[in-house]
């Protein structure tokens, strides 16, 4: 791999050690994937917040990065923590773990990363454009800003999104690149699809494809019209977590379709699939419902009004998690939609959500209309799950 | 016996060799507080990897394995060093923040359990044990 004399001079320790790291961080994944050069990003997205995952290990290493000099260098979000930053203890959160969470943030903080916590950062303004070199991690996050956004990122993990943003570099290999781009198979949608959870559903059928080829090839899914911000949010967490795929095309949708023909080899996606995927989705004779969430990719404004359009002068059974980001969070506050929901009975988990809180074994049984969710309910808190439309989800709180 | 890699994170490192033909996931694979492979069926289960130059194909599962890695350094529990036949992000960055020797491009079928090794650079030698 070639290096300008910039990248070198960080390389070699001139910008201190976190820069130094951060470089040999990316030069080690350059080799590893055959990169000739670096590119500069104009846009990262840091994973790897909540204390629940990071552990005293990885909250020493960011200390010691923000204590080695580390400064963002480009526009640089993050991904949720394990609690509301503000109202942790409303959600049960031990005070020990609430003063370790804010540990993280503070050293996040100190190295000039904006401290949005959140996985929808094209939501609040982390928004890049076409065709725009980028380093994000969030696996949800990545997809939506290749596949909707035309932006181009790897897959990154919690420390090379770091190292990306502490050198404004990411080396030039995978999705940066046009070849791995194209689309290799046409997806053919013969169904209807309607709301989150019909797409939540439709990103699991095509992710357990894409993981029983040998080859992995990008998506170029047709059928779809008008499939509107929330669906497509809620398609991009599924299709990354059960096919761990970072980029897909849709046909008259997203920016890129209109450059490619539709690949000849063609998958069927109908009615029974779907059908199948929320048979899945829920555990088989599952127990009683006790915990409800919404929110998993954080909620847009549309559907914090919808919820709140629901819930009015309901009685919530339960515990109801309401998962957004600050900004809309604020929002909601501004538009009255925080008082009708919490006079409900349910709760805002503002700057985190189901999956990254310390919440394993606390429920029973989890009622959302995330794929995703269903995901690492069963597999990382234990939880049997039952998938249900968005406004289900909401009747079955206040049945 | 003597074989060169490529360099992920140089150094140097000798120890004794713990072979595993199926790949490593730190985060869940790995308990940090005692070094043990903890994963269910994996054919290092039981066996600790502290101080070993630990030879497996290539690392899976969650990308926060980086910082189990980091956790186990923090815990005098680190392998010595890593060789790979091909290494992931996983690993390779696990080693850069934890400043663990690694090497992929390794022959790794030629390398019995139990070997002695020493690393330098881009170089392993691999000798018997002493103990036979």
């Amino acid at each position: 791999m070639i290096l300008t004399q910039e990248e070198t001079s960080m390389l070699e320790g001139r910008d201190g050690p976190a820069v130094q790291k951060s470089m040999q961080i990316l030069s080690a994944l350059g080799k590893i994937y055959g990169a000739d050069r670096m590119v500069p990003v104009t846009s990262v997205q840091v994973a790897g917040v909540s204390y629940d995952n990071l552990g005293e290990a990885g909250l020493e290493f960011l200390s010691s990065m923000a204590d080695g000099g580390g400064r963002a260098r480009v526009l640089t979000t993050l991904n949720p923590a394990g609690m509301d930053v503000e109202n942790w203890q409303a959600m049960g959160i031990p005070a020990d773990f609430a003063h370790s969470q804010e540990r993280v943030i503070e050293a996040f903080a100190r190295m000039g990363v904006l401290t949005t916590c959140t996985c929808t950062p094209y939501l609040s303004g982390n928004t890049p454009g076409k065709g725009d070199h980028i380093a994000w991690a969030e696996s949800s996050a990545v997809s939506f800003a290749n596949s909707i956004l035309g932006a181009r990122t790897n897959r990154e993990g919690g420390p090379s999104a770091l190292a990306a943003a502490l050198t404004g570099r990411t080396p030039a290999y995978g999705l940066h690149l046009d070849e791995n781009r194209l689309p290799g198979v046409t997806v053919e949608v013969r169904t209807k699809l309607e709301g989150t959870y019909s797409f939540g559903a439709l990103g699991y059928v095509i992710g357990k494809r894409i993981e029983r080829e040998e080859n992995r090839l990008v998506p170029f899914i047709t059928g779809l019209n008008d499939p509107g911000l929330e669906n497509l949010k809620s398609l991009c967490a599924s299709i990354a977590t059960y096919g761990g795929a970072a980029l897909f095309h849709i046909y008259d949708v997203t920016p890129e379709a209109g450059q490619y023909p539709l690949p000849p080899e063609i998958w069927v996606v109908d009615q029974e699939d779907i059908d199948r995927a929320v048979e899945e989705l829920s555990t088989p004779g599952q127990a009683e419902a006790d915990f409800f969430s919404l929110g998993c990719p954080h909620l847009s404004i549309n559907e914090v009004a919808r919820i709140a359009e629901l819930i009015r002068d309901k009685k919530v059974r339960g515990t109801f998690w309401i998962t957004t980001s600050r900004p809309i969070k604020k929002l909601a506050d501004q538009l009255g939609y925080t008082r009708i929901i919490e006079a409900a009975g349910a709760t805002f988990a503002t700057d985190t959500c189901c999956v990254v809180a310390p919440i394993k074994g606390r429920f029973r049984c989890l009622v959302t209309d995330s794929a995703k969710a269903c995901y690492y309910a069963a597999s990382k808190n234990r939880f049997e799950t039952r998938f249900l439309p968005f406004d289900s989800v909401v009747r079955e709180a206040v049945k | 016996m003597k074989v060169s890699g490529r360099i992920i994170y140089e150094g140097s490192a000798e120890g004794e060799v713990l072979v595993s033909r199926m790949g490593i996931s730190f985060f869940g694979g790995i308990d940090p507080e005692t070094g043990i492979v903890v994963e269910k069926g994996h054919e290092l289960e039981g066996q600790c990897i502290a101080g070993k130059i630990l030879v497996f194909p290539t690392g899976k599962g969650s990308t926060v394995g980086s910082y189990t890695l980091y956790r186990l350094k923090k815990n005098g529990l680190a392998p010595a060093a890593i060789l790979n036949q091909e290494c992931e992000p996983i690993t390779s960055v696990g080693c850069i923040i934890s400043e663990i020797p690694c090497l992929d491009h390794i022959p790794i079928q030629s390398i019995q359990a139990g070997m002695q090794g020493s690393i330098d650079g881009d170089t392993v030698i691999f000798m018997e044990s002493i103990d036979g």
